[in-house]
């Protein structure tokens, strides 16, 4: 039984940590969430010359053959630093289904491109009415020839608006919640018929509303094989969420820290805020769910290297964790922070925002707890 | 990080659970799955088939009697013998006063006592609170005072569990009145038989007698009988409390409980169906469930930074929270489980007898846990302590 990184995956946290403490600051991270794109391009180019961008893909789909553990210490690190640049749309959501569903020539079309940072893509799956459930699916892909026809509209599409590529999810058989009948499509955003409405997020990542009207995409769009794309969709959205967690981890421990620190120097009263044992008390319990919520996170990134039978229910008992932990940490956070902790210029709200969409983001409790409870 | 067993981890659980199959005795196995108390009789028998394989002391030092085992290991044994539902372990000797002595003891102590402890002849109790010294411990007010070869100690210790079985009992006393409080304190042994010790009994609202008082009476006390330095028992006493926590979780015990009350929810009719139909029931038995895996893993990280460096830190404290919130909440879904069927009070004669439950077998036990359970969040440093231990320990306030 170790818990300990291996001697490269202490070194890919320190080059994050170095570059999140040295030249991820507040201020720039403001600036360019704010900026047209969302993020900052120089820093994405960091990611792929860092190599940080090719970590899960294997050495010959032209990675480093990273596994969970990789994932989880980059994912931590960004997460401290509240890094906003695209990681998980880009490398674990459309890099994971290419490398594992795509043909020879998909793959040599896109994975060195996300490797090297020169493409952005996005997956495509959520819908109005799913909340989390991928696969309830109305979007529709109709055969037509050598084409396939795309008719649908797609909710809330992580990295939309920078996106060359997106990877729809379909219909191309089936009723509107059968696992069977989904279909993997590569879509041109800019192809008629489909267009995108741009947006910010609350937490300063940007998405789009996505609607295909007639689409038409040739078959060798088609990715990966016709109806039967549901448990790797359901693998990569289980490391995604793998990933979603670790970067909540990471937040969460850097939101202890800098309340713990604010209660160290406010004073009211006469006394610093820490000094009242009804605040050491919260933070106390604050501190304890991040540890609970770490925990799980270590066991479910074994579990999913180990390949273990239990591992998707692993991934859902963490994804509820997380849950409960983020809204405990974040909302106790800003409470500690009293009104500095709702203004605009302080860092402890911009942490708040992102760890609350996180609460839903690939299914929040109670849509876990299910899961749990039936696995 | 590699959080799975190796081939050798998996064959030591082969032969730990063929071990207790083969000697884990059929009456007491019969008393512990029906709830029967046990005799102190049947705990120690238990404990000295452990000690004569090797198995009882298995946290100490090997040179001690300990077992050398990777941390794995003992987290192996800790759940093979929770799963077969064998007695918990009484922990006074073995996992408080042993540690004391073999980390502090002289020579003379270590060969005096630690035999007795090992080999289950000696039963330990634990003299530390007071009546006016519960959270604030080192308020503490009983007094040794030197007298040629000997202490006279007077005072009285509370809450000492089964200190009517026990032999001897470890205590703080205080040897000097100083203006900080911690300083003037001193670890003392007292053999119970010594004139001037009485016993008497406090029963608690389970309706069960596992607390009492202990009275002191002019006790005279062999000076050789210190541990450590006289007035430096206060860090021994941290030092004990802080090993008593990193157990007192008892995930492996919580984690056999929850596997039987989810086997209860398919047992239990409700309406047409069971209570595994009842959704609102089945949330809160999976939320306890996850937060127990995290609780086991929390465990297991620290367990592990322990095999690299030492003792338990404040973390155990974390260990006590979460292991005790753990338990509380479980032994109130048992009790919502049962319904009515948690009301009717028997008594250990009832319970022993053969008359037969009234209710589901289990349901006897069921309310009796819940009350006797309040305890959890209080004793070994109440929960509030913890949190205090660890803002100023961990948050470094």
């Amino acid at each position: 039984m170790d818990f300990s990184l291996s001697e490269e995956q202490q070194l890919l946290k320190d080059s994050i940590t170095q570059f999140v403490d040295k030249d991820y600051l507040f201020d720039v991270r403001q600036k360019n969430i704010k900026s047209e794109l969302g993020y900052s391009s120089d820093f994405w180019k960091t990611f792929a010359d860092l190599g940080w961008l090719g970590m899960p893909f294997s050495e010959a789909d032209g990675g480093y053959d990273g596994g969970p553990i990789d994932l989880m210490v980059i994912m931590e690190s960004l997460g401290r630093g509240l890094v906003v640049e695209p990681y998980i749309p880009n490398v674990v959501l459309a890099g994971g289904l290419i490398s594992r569903l795509g043909n020879e020539e998909q793959k040599t079309n896109f994975l060195p491109k996300i490797i090297s940072g020169e493409i952005q893509m996005s997956l495509a799956f959520a819908e109005p009415q799913s909340r989390f459930n991928l696969s309830d699916v109305i979007t529709t892909a109709k055969k037509d020839g050598e084409n396939y026809i795309l008719d649908g509209y797609k909710a809330v599409v992580m990295n939309g608006p920078s996106s060359d590529t997106l990877i729809v999810v379909a219909r191309t058989s089936g009723t509107q919640l059968d696992e069977k009948g989904l279909s993997l499509f590569l879509v041109d955003p800019s192809a008629k018929g489909v267009s995108l409405r741009n947006y910010s997020n609350v937490d300063g990542s940007k998405a789009s509303e996505v609607t295909l009207e007639g689409v038409e995409v040739s078959t060798s769009s088609l990715l990966g094989d016709e109806g039967n794309i549901y448990s790797v969709l359901e693998e990569v959205i289980d490391l995604a969420t793998l990933a979603i967690s670790a970067e909540a981890v990471g937040i969460m421990e850097k939101m202890n820290e800098i309340t713990l620190e604010y209660t160290k120097t406010r004073e009211q009263f006469g006394e610093t805020l820490s000094s009242f044992q009804a605040l050491q008390h919260r933070m106390v319990d604050t501190f304890m769910a991040y540890e609970q919520t770490k925990s799980l996170l270590l066991m479910c990134a074994a579990k999913l290297t180990d390949k273990a039978d239990d591992a998707t229910k692993a991934v859902s008992a963490l994804k509820y964790q997380v849950g409960i932990a983020a809204k405990q940490v974040g909302e106790e956070s800003v409470q500690l922070h009293g009104g500095m902790g709702v203004t605009d210029e302080t860092n402890i709200g911009h942490f708040f925002k992102r760890l609350t969409t996180i609460r839903a983001i690939f299914g929040n409790t109670d849509y876990h707890l299910k899961r749990y409870s039936a696995l | 990080m590699n959080l799975s067993f190796s081939e050798e981890d998996l064959s030591f659980q082969n032969e730990v659970r063929s071990f207790i199959a083969d000697n884990y005795p059929a009456d007491i196995k019969n008393k512990m799955d029906n709830g029967i108390p046990l005799s102190k009789e049947d705990i120690l028998t238990w404990q000295r088939i452990l000690s004569k394989k090797g198995w009882f002391a298995v946290n100490w030092p090997e040179e001690y009697g300990g077992t050398g085992w990777t941390v794995t290991q003992k987290h192996i044994f800790q759940n093979e013998l929770a799963s077969a539902n064998t007695p918990t372990l009484v922990p006074f000797g073995v996992s408080m006063c042993g540690p004391v002595i073999y980390s502090f003891g002289t020579q003379e102590q270590k060969d005096k006592f630690l035999p007795g402890i090992i080999n289950n002849d000696v039963w330990w109790c634990q003299g530390y609170s007071e009546p006016g010294s519960g959270s604030d411990l080192a308020s503490l007010k009983t007094k040794a005072v030197k007298d040629g070869d000997h202490y006279i100690v007077n005072g009285t210790k509370t809450w000492t569990t089964m200190a009517q079985h026990a032999d001897w009992i470890f205590c703080l006393v205080r040897t000097e009145t100083t203006d900080i409080k911690q300083q003037g304190i001193s670890f003392l042994l007292i053999d119970m038989k010594t004139p001037g010790v009485e016993v008497k009994p406090i029963i608690t609202i389970d309706g069960s007698h596992e607390v009492n008082m202990v009275y002191l009476d002019n006790v005279k006390v062999p000076v050789e009988n210190l541990i450590g330095e006289e007035g430096a028992g206060w860090n021994i006493a941290k030092f004990l409390l802080a090993h008593e926590r990193t157990g007192i979780g008892g995930i492996p015990a919580l984690k056999r409980e929850i596997r039987r009350l989810r086997e209860i929810t398919s047992e239990l009719p409700l309406g047409e169906g069971f209570l595994k139909d009842d959704e609102l029931f089945m949330d809160k038995l999976n939320k306890l469930e996850i937060d127990l895996l995290a609780a086991e893993y929390s465990e297991l990280r620290t367990l592990a930074s322990m095999s690299k460096g030492g003792h338990p830190g404040p973390e155990s404290s974390i260990l006590k929270i979460k292991g005790t919130d753990l338990q509380q909440g479980l032994s109130d879904l048992f009790v919502e489980a049962i319904g009515y069927y948690a009301h009717p009070f028997m008594s250990e004669e009832d319970l022993a007898s053969n008359e037969g439950r009234i209710g589901p077998d289990f349901a006897a036990n069921v309310m009796p846990h819940y009350l006797n359970y309040r305890k959890v969040s209080i004793y070994g440093g109440s929960n509030e302590i913890q949190r205090n231990v660890i803002a100023k320990a961990v948050l470094g306030i």
